[in-house]
């Protein structure tokens, strides 16, 4: 029997997917919404002092006709009361106490202040607490969000503060606005937090109006940077979540965020070590029923899988991503081209000619110039595989499994 | 004696409803969608079957693109008259027949409606997207202003000539004006592209037969070089009694009906009997319906498989209610002064005949009678050869259908170029269109090259 449920540093949730922090986690009335339609927990929608946010506020990126490839935007946090949210956070966590609950803060960067805060959360009964040390917009430039997470020191003396006072696990929240992620994950576990989430939104501007010549969102004919989400910034999250996951400094739960739409993005996420998923573009997108769709194939394919909890393969792939130095240089696939499926678009055979490495050449048969592969002159870079448009038709077969020739190993018999 | 029955009459509001646009332009989103399905194949086989060679993977690129002018500037490069091919082409057959997404089992791209969207932009915004080259003090005169007139036309105005067009018909744009099924395209779209062309510089003389008062050669003598696209002439007739009864009509004229009169004012018979099965039987066929008549029956000598109709035309005409009726030959048509019915013999196929058919014959015993209101027939269209002969030195083949030099559209006359159905007996808009934009290109290289035509002049 699959077992979804899921512990990050302590905190349990019936399934490993959370609501990340935004938009969707801003009121009681949504977060009950999510939690009936399966969702395991919810992260509030950033608490702090209220602020007051612009019209209007998001602007996304479409692809090929699929809308909110990536998504923009420059709202702040709540810009609710801390007792109005205080007192809904208390109230969702007494209807659903098996529901993973957390709340998230944002304060400025004053002792006492983030000790009051903490204090006052965490006598709402919340699972934990998730410091925003993210957000790159706006809340910046006043010395908060992505201001104290690019900076490792602010991130290690605030997380200290937090945990000086806090009785729940407390969870850092990272920017992938940093060259390295991995120094502020070891500053926040120095600190003392529990956990990390990440990533936080990729600084952005999505496009240029062409007529108005004004990016979007436009605020009476303005803009500014924006906090850049949703399935294609997913590359850049894995990345960094394996990066930490793999770092000896900063043994630490992750929870991991970052584009995640299908249950094939969250079992990526927890493969490269993270212990649960938080989810907001797909459900600014879908709506909280997605839940349905992302727990259930989860849970097919762990089964396919024979992994009956989610521990049975966190973690299983971080030790598959080395460094360059350590691949196999003998090692060798080539492109094969399948006659029977191939449609003759020749998009594998232009992309490879002016693209690649000039591999793949016109042969006519049945009065048609078709694609075909020169073996010896392929380097099996996989780049007709990639454009090739049906299923299967271009395969990469291994041709030589590889003698353990590393550059590294290369490198040591040159010096040795 | 039966009496003849007309079909109900339609309401405005029903005309309407049957007479729609069988391709409702594409919105935004649906344009965008389905250009964004386009693989954007290299040599992409639509390119090939195209006979103008529309660079299509390119057109459609830039429709994904928002680029729609820049589209059109690529249809019209290929395809003078890419705005009515868009609506009339049999796609099914060319270019969308030929995207690899047949091979995938999927729907292959919408080409035609994808060239629509850029064609219709180009209308609607009312710009020019290949505006013409200065002026040359070069004259042309084209003969007919059907597609492949309209198509030299075109080319070469927008590479600075002087066109006149002579066309005998009130309007130009021929069997694009007069003869294209209604719902694919209504006169408007037809005349629209002729106004576009008319704003290139081309002077239009309608009304005007050549070969009446102005003679091919007086044309010749007064022009640089003289395109003809005169088209085919009458139909053939049937050749059986009862031809002249009232009620009976070749489908051109049927068809020419609807075109010059407001569709509810023409009223069809109640029972249209068809003859033929070619493309125009069918879009005769299909119209007698719109108009409201109860039953269409079409008749064809031999079967289904050897129907010279496209399989989407008359599947279509199957969808909509038509009858077919095959190996059904009509030997004589009944009635006193009106049609009330038309008398048939069963046929069956024998031994192949030199079209590689094979060629069907009578069974005794087999005549039976089809009561009917209206017979409409639509068996082949040949030259008109005395028009033809009438030039002197020129070469026809056995059909009466004139010969040129493939490469360069010139006839066995120095300086006259010939396109369209007149060469071809009888093909598409398409085709038409590139034999225009062939002849207008070599008349250009003909032209500025003064020492003739660059091609050798041996005729096809």
């Amino acid at each position: 029997m699959t077992d979804l449920t899921a512990d990050l540093a302590g905190i349990r949730s019936p399934n490993p997917f959370w609501l990340a922090s935004g938009p969707p986690t801003n009121t009681e009335y949504q977060v009950a919404r999510a939690f009936d339609a399966g969702w395991g927990g919810a992260v509030w929608k950033t608490v702090g002092e209220p602020i007051v946010n612009v019209s209007s506020r998001y602007s996304s990126v479409d692809l090929g006709g699929r809308r909110m490839m990536g998504l923009n935007n420059i709202e702040l946090i709540t810009d609710r009361t801390i007792e109005d949210n205080l007192r809904e956070i208390e109230s969702i966590k007494r209807t659903y106490p098996d529901h993973a609950v957390i709340v998230s803060l944002m304060v400025e960067s004053k002792r006492e202040v983030w000790h009051e805060i903490v204090k006052r959360s965490e006598d709402t009964g919340a699972d934990g607490l998730e410091l925003n040390f993210g957000c790159p917009h706006g809340m910046s430039e006043r010395g908060m969000g992505s201001a104290v997470g690019q900076v490792p020191e602010y991130a290690e003396m605030i997380t200290g503060w937090v945990k000086e006072v806090a009785r729940t696990p407390v969870i850092a929240k990272l920017t992938p606005n940093v060259t390295d992620v991995r120094p502020i994950a070891q500053a926040a576990f120095r600190g003392g937090a529990d956990a990390v989430s990440l990533i936080n939104t990729i600084n952005s501007i999505t496009g240029v109006n062409l007529d108005t010549l004004v990016p979007s969102p436009t605020v009476a004919g303005l803009t500014s940077h924006g906090g850049y989400c949703g399935p294609a910034v997913k590359p850049i999250a894995l990345n960094m979540v394996s990066s930490i996951a793999a770092d000896p400094e900063a043994p630490i739960p992750i929870s991991g965020i970052g584009g995640i739409e299908k249950w094939q993005d969250a079992a990526e996420f927890i493969l490269l070590g993270s212990s649960n998923v938080q989810v907001c573009t797909a459900v600014m997108h879908y709506g909280f029923r997605i839940i349905e769709e992302l727990t259930g194939g989860l849970a097919t394919w762990m089964e396919s899988k024979g992994f009956e909890t989610i521990e049975d393969f966190r973690g299983k792939t971080v030790e598959t991503v080395t460094n360059w130095n350590d691949l196999d240089l003998s090692y060798k696939v080539v492109a094969e081209i399948d006659r029977k499926t191939c449609i003759n678009c020749k998009l594998c055979y232009i992309a490879c000619e002016d693209g690649a490495h000039q591999s793949i050449e016109l042969v006519k048969s049945k009065g048609e110039f078709w694609p075909k592969v020169m073996d010896d002159l392929c380097v099996g870079c996989n780049l007709c595989h990639l454009v090739c448009p049906v299923d299967g038709c271009i395969q990469m077969v291994e041709v030589d499994a590889g003698k353990g020739d590393t550059w590294k190993k290369r490198m040591a018999k040159l010096e040795g | 004696m039966r009496k003849r029955k007309l079909a109900p009459k339609l309401t405005p509001g029903e005309a309407k409803e049957r007479w729609a646009d069988a391709h409702p332009p594409f919105s935004h989103d649906e344009y965008v969608h389905e250009a964004n399905r386009c693989l954007y194949c290299y040599e992409a086989p639509c390119i090939v079957a195209c006979p103008t060679q529309i660079d299509i993977p390119s057109f459609i690129k830039k429709i994904a693109f928002d680029d729609l002018k820049g589209s059109a500037r690529t249809i019209l490069e290929a395809n003078p008259l890419g705005g009515s091919c868009a609506r009339v082409c049999p796609t099914e057959v060319l270019c969308e027949g030929a995207c690899v997404y047949n091979r995938w089992d999927r729907p292959p791209i919408l080409i035609g409606r994808l060239q629509q969207v850029a064609m219709d932009h180009v209308f609607e915004e009312k710009y020019e997207p290949l505006p013409p080259e200065p002026k040359r003090p070069e004259k042309i005169a084209v003969v007919g202003a059907g597609p492949a007139g309209l198509s030299c036309a075109a080319v070469l105005a927008r590479k600075g000539y002087g066109v006149t067009i002579y066309d005998a018909q009130e309007k130009a744009g021929g069997l694009n004006t007069y003869g294209v099924a209604m719902y694919k395209a209504t006169p408007k779209y037809s005349l629209r592209e002729v106004a576009s062309i008319r704003k290139l510089g081309v002077r239009f003389r309608q009304g005007v037969r050549i070969g009446n008062r102005i003679k091919v050669s007086d044309l010749l003598s007064g022009n640089a070089a003289v395109f003809m696209g005169p088209g085919l002439g009458k139909e053939t007739r049937l050749g059986i009694p009862g031809e002249n009864l009232r009620g009976v009509m070749p489908a051109l004229d049927f068809l020419e009906e609807i075109h010059v009169k407001p569709v509810d004012t023409v009223r069809a018979g109640n029972t249209v009997v068809i003859v033929g099965c070619g493309n125009t039987a069918i879009d005769a066929a299909r119209a007698a319906k719109r108009l409201g008549a109860t039953n269409v029956i079409v008749l064809y000598r031999r079967t289904e498989n050897e129907m010279p109709a496209y399989q989407k035309e008359h599947d279509e005409a199957v969808a909509e209610g038509c009858e077919f009726r095959w190996l059904t030959n009509p030997v004589k048509i009944m009635g006193r002064g009106t049609v009330t019915g038309i008398r048939c013999v069963t046929m069956k196929l024998g031994a192949k005949d030199a079209s590689g058919r094979r060629r069907p014959v009578p069974v005794k015993g087999s005549e039976h009678t089809i009561e009917c209101d209206q017979v409409v027939y639509s068996i082949g269209q040949g030259v008109d050869t005395t028009f033809m002969a009438a030039i002197e030195g020129l070469k026809t083949d056995r059909k009466g259908l004139v010969r040129v030099n493939a490469e360069s559209m010139e006839t066995s006359v120095p300086r006259l170029f010939a396109g369209g159905d007149c060469i071809n007996g009888g093909k598409e808009v398409v085709n038409a269109a590139q034999d225009g934009k062939v002849a207008a290109n070599a008349i250009n290289e003909m032209i500025k090259n003064a020492k003739g035509v660059p091609h050798d002049r041996s005729h096809s």
